[in-house]
């Protein structure tokens, strides 16, 4: 396709950021050419083929597990009644503020082999709980804490098209269930392709989960190589391989998607839910209040009770000082990611292409590379500007003895942050974006609105339902974000998060609860108004 | 917030740059004198070391200012700030980690007489650019009531067959455990080392626990007789209730209770040098008590009081072997441990 050269500009901004978030990546990818001599020989040997199997194992069941609650959940919420239906509709959601490594030592410390129930059970009724493998326990938590990307894009999906699409498949004579997966599933694809990929990420990236249960993951290794073996080359090297799971993953992904285009039939607020039978009523109830009470309920009162005990002799000012740093970095890494995400994909629109494709492609890259990879990328990056810009700066002033230094800056930070999850906002704006039928270009054209009008008078204000889920989604995933943080915080910027990882690292968990409520507190204030408003928009209550 | 980190905040967003090389402490600071502070980078968790610093400011009238991260990024931050960083003091825990600083070139030496003379030689580094400041023994726990001392030998008897099913560990990518088999590399070589490792993976009860505190509950629980943990993670839990657990040391004989350091070293391009020593110097003297004990650790000063559970413990002799052999083998270790498939 030929674009015409105003149109061509707009490949601009979406190269930019690419190019950004590129900068740590491409620190990684020029360490294949230091050799790290016979610790690669050793990691080669010992540690890789563990490594592979248990990482895409792991991914694989999370993302399975994943689909399946969050689809069942996302479909029996947007398209049934049964008892308890209007409240678990946004209490399935809460878990999204709950970060994997909280989760895994609270339901630990219900289910462990020496905690109250269990004691109860083995004593009383000669009961003994099922002690989970490492891997096991890892993906009951990861997907226990993920599957609400599934359920939240999904709901979207079902709720603006689910009933009807299910009516004109009855209408053509399908039953519930054949127009169920036949019409209803396929045509939600693109929402949970999205989500599915976002948790396969999240899995591939995660480390604080998998280290609660001592589960070998690349993460883990990329750290040990690191920590252990003192070879940052071996490590950045780990992060390539595990870079091309990544690719392999979003061009799964790619192809799940498909080349259709999807937009909605607009809002479905008024039509019909479907009244469930009897048995199918409290099976419906039952499977979305024990998710609930696993990924939520049992977890927070674990926390609640140890924070109790602990108030005491935890409790002090430090907390706001903690509460803001989180809320402030949240904030701004929110507002920052959002608005590069909607340049990223109005690009796109603009000037579609192989060229904006792949700037998309490259720019998300970063959601599933370690915090600490693409932090130590960034270091190396801006460290240098600030060396050049001193040397520029004794240039200019010579003997003013002036030096630049932005490796302090919670610059570093914001710019991690963002390759970490441009991912996050992209996914819901892609969508949202392919919602927008060209048509309405077209006629907004037609009306004369062109250019940056188009995007703020036209596109903007359709567009709110997605910026406000990718803001919202960044937030939270800041909020629980540790090794990025862990690594670049400047002075004063102790964090929730950071906090959680002293206490736990020490295996004081009674101590890590105060902190660990504080953040799920923090993250349940966004979801709850997203989910308000986009019941809001939608018409009901 | 106070107006460095206000600064920090407020800098990259209207992306201007900080300058001057001493960019945390450029807030305003009234009419007083102002006294340089000495900014410490800190493996050691915030809850240890924020009470012993109020009371090294409260003595000398020298603030102090900290980050608390890992050691490997604190070291790769003090790499990649290079004659720019703000740190004066590397403090951290474990030796393998000091002497990896000090290989990376990140410390210089210090020359003190009385850090020398207060740290004995095979605890501090033998360029001094590194020294102990506290003892972390990590030693063999077990069930007192299936067990007594004299069932016990040592850390390799564990590697025998009669403790088939009964042995806890701690996973081998905590760094406790890589500087006891690294030492072990130094002390008895490494094909030794290699069997009595493998020995202990065959004898275990459970797979290896993500930390201590977990280990010492399966212990008390009676899911595993024998375990090898630091000390202190048992003093926390005795602090709050009896368990039916023991220590045992090993004698002198085969070479001692294995002892690791948390300890400092002055970075290189320190910018408040001389406030660095004197941190150094005071922790170990005035602060040792402080410094040891609120994390029920050891002293490296042996005259200074201990805690009464850390007490009831009993004396013990160390290992003499110096602790750079920690650091020298520990990739050894790491990988001696991944060959045997120790997880």
């Amino acid at each position: 396709m030929t674009l015409r050269a105003g149109t061509r500009a707009w490949q601009i901004p979406a190269v930019l950021i690419a190019a950004l978030m590129l900068l740590p990546i491409a620190v990684a990818v020029g360490s294949v050419f230091t050799p790290a001599g016979e610790v690669w020989s050793h990691i080669a040997e010992f540690v890789l083929p563990r490594v592979v199997a248990n990482t895409v194992w792991l991914t694989v069941s999370v993302a399975l597990t994943t689909l399946l609650l969050g689809a069942a959940a996302a479909w029996l919420t947007a398209t049934c009644e049964f008892p308890g239906r209007r409240w678990l509709g946004w209490a399935l959601l809460l878990p999204l503020a709950m970060p994997g490594y909280v989760i895994a030592f609270a339901l630990t410390g219900i289910f462990e082999y020496g905690a109250p129930l269990s004691s109860y059970l083995r004593e009383s009724l000669a009961v003994e709980l099922p002690r989970f493998s490492a891997g096991v326990a890892s993906t009951i938590c990861l997907s226990l804490t993920l599957y609400p990307y599934v359920y939240l894009l999904a709901r979207q999906a079902f709720l603006t098209q689910g009933i009807r699409s299910l009516e004109v498949a009855q209408s053509l004579g399908m039953t519930r269930r054949r127009g169920f997966f036949r019409v209803a599933l396929p045509m939600a694809r693109p929402w949970l392709a999205a989500g599915v990929a976002l948790v396969c990420m999240e899995t591939l990236a995660d480390f604080g989960t998998v280290k609660v249960f001592n589960f070998d993951t690349f993460t883990t290794a990329i750290y040990s190589a690191w920590f252990g073996l003192f070879s940052l080359t071996a490590a950045l090297q780990m992060s390539v391989m595990l870079l091309v799971l990544v690719l392999v993953a979003l061009t799964l992904e790619y192809r799940f998607r498909g080349k259709a285009r999807y937009t909605s039939a607009g809002s479905a607020a008024n039509a019909p839910r479907m009244q469930l039978s009897g048995g199918a009523r409290i099976a419906a109830s039952g499977f979305c209040l024990l998710l609930f009470a696993l990924a939520f309920a049992a977890p927070v009162s674990q926390l609640v009770f140890w924070a109790w005990n602990s108030l005491a002799g935890e409790w002090g000012a430090r907390y706001l000082e903690y509460f803001r740093a989180s809320l402030l970095l949240s904030l701004a890494s929110a507002g920052l990611v959002t608005l590069m995400a909607v340049m990223l994909g109005y690009s796109e629109r603009r000037a579609p292409g192989v060229i904006t494709r792949w700037s998309a492609r490259v720019a998300t890259l970063g959601y599933a590379l370690p915090g600490t990879v693409l932090a130590v990328g960034f270091f190396v990056v801006v460290a240098g500007a600030g060396h050049a810009l001193t040397a520029m700066a004794g240039w200019l002033a010579p003997g003013r003895g002036v030096t630049i230094t932005l490796t302090g800056t919670l610059l570093v930070m914001l710019l991690a942050y963002s390759a970490r999850f441009m991912a996050v906002a992209y996914g819901p704006l892609g969508s949202a974006f392919e919602r927008i039928t060209p048509r309405v270009d077209d006629a907004a054209r037609g009306l004369g609105v062109t250019g940056a009008q188009l995007l703020r008078r036209v596109h903007l204000p359709m567009l709110r339902g997605g910026i406000a889920t990718a803001a919202l989604l960044v937030f939270v995933d800041v909020m629980k974000e540790l090794p990025i943080t862990l690594i670049t915080r400047p002075f004063g910027w102790d964090t929730l998060a950071v906090r959680i990882f002293q206490m736990t690292t020490e295996g004081e968990w009674q101590r890590a609860a105060i902190p660990a409520l504080a953040i799920v507190a923090a993250g349940l204030a966004p979801v709850i108004w997203l989910h308000r408003r986009s019941h809001g928009a939608n018409g009901h209550a | 917030m106070n107006n460095a980190s206000r600064a920090a905040l407020l800098l990259p967003l209207l992306a201007l740059a900080a300058c001057g090389a001493d960019a945390p402490e450029s807030g305003e600071r009234g009419a007083e004198t102002p006294v340089a502070p000495v900014v410490v980078y800190s493996s050691r968790a915030e809850q240890l070391i924020e009470p012993i610093f109020t009371e090294f400011t409260k003595s000398t009238g020298i603030p102090v200012e900290y980050v608390t991260d890992d050691p490997q990024p604190l070291i790769a931050r003090l790499q990649a700030e290079g004659d720019v960083t703000p740190a004066s003091v590397l403090l951290t825990v474990d030796a393998g980690n000091l002497w990896f600083a000090a290989e990376q070139g990140v410390l210089q030496p210090v020359e003190s007489e009385l850090l020398t003379q207060t740290v004995p030689a095979y605890w501090r580094d033998t360029q001094n650019q590194w020294f102990g400041l506290s003892l972390r023994a990590r030693t063999i726990i077990f069930d007192n009531r299936k067990l007594s001392a004299e069932d016990l030998i040592g850390y390799q008897d564990l590697a025998d067959e009669k403790w088939q099913g009964r042995l806890c560990l701690r996973t081998s990518k905590k760094v406790y455990n890589q500087s006891l088999v690294a030492m072990m590399i130094a002390a008895v070589g490494e094909e030794q080392t290699e069997a009595v490792v493998s020995g202990w993976v065959s004898n275990l009860a459970e797979e290896p626990f993500s930390n201590d505190t977990r280990l010492i509950e399966a212990v008390a629980d009676g899911r595993c007789e024998v375990g090898i943990v630091n000390t202190y993670y048992l003093g926390r839990l005795q602090r709050e209730q009896s368990l039916p657990v023991s220590i045992f040391w090993q004698p002198a004989e085969f070479g001692g209770v294995h002892v690791n350091v948390s300890g400092a070293g002055i970075v290189k391009h320190a910018a408040n040098a001389e406030g660095a020593a004197r941190l150094l110097e005071w922790l170990a003297t005035d602060g040792q008590t402080l410094f040891a004990s609120k994390n029920l650790e050891y002293p490296v000063l042996r005259s200074t009081a201990n805690d009464p559970i850390v007490e009831a413990w009993g004396d013990f002799d160390a290992s003499e072997q110096s602790l750079v052999d920690a650091g020298r083998y520990q990739a050894d270790a790491v990988r001696l441990m991944d060959r045997v498939g120790y997880r």
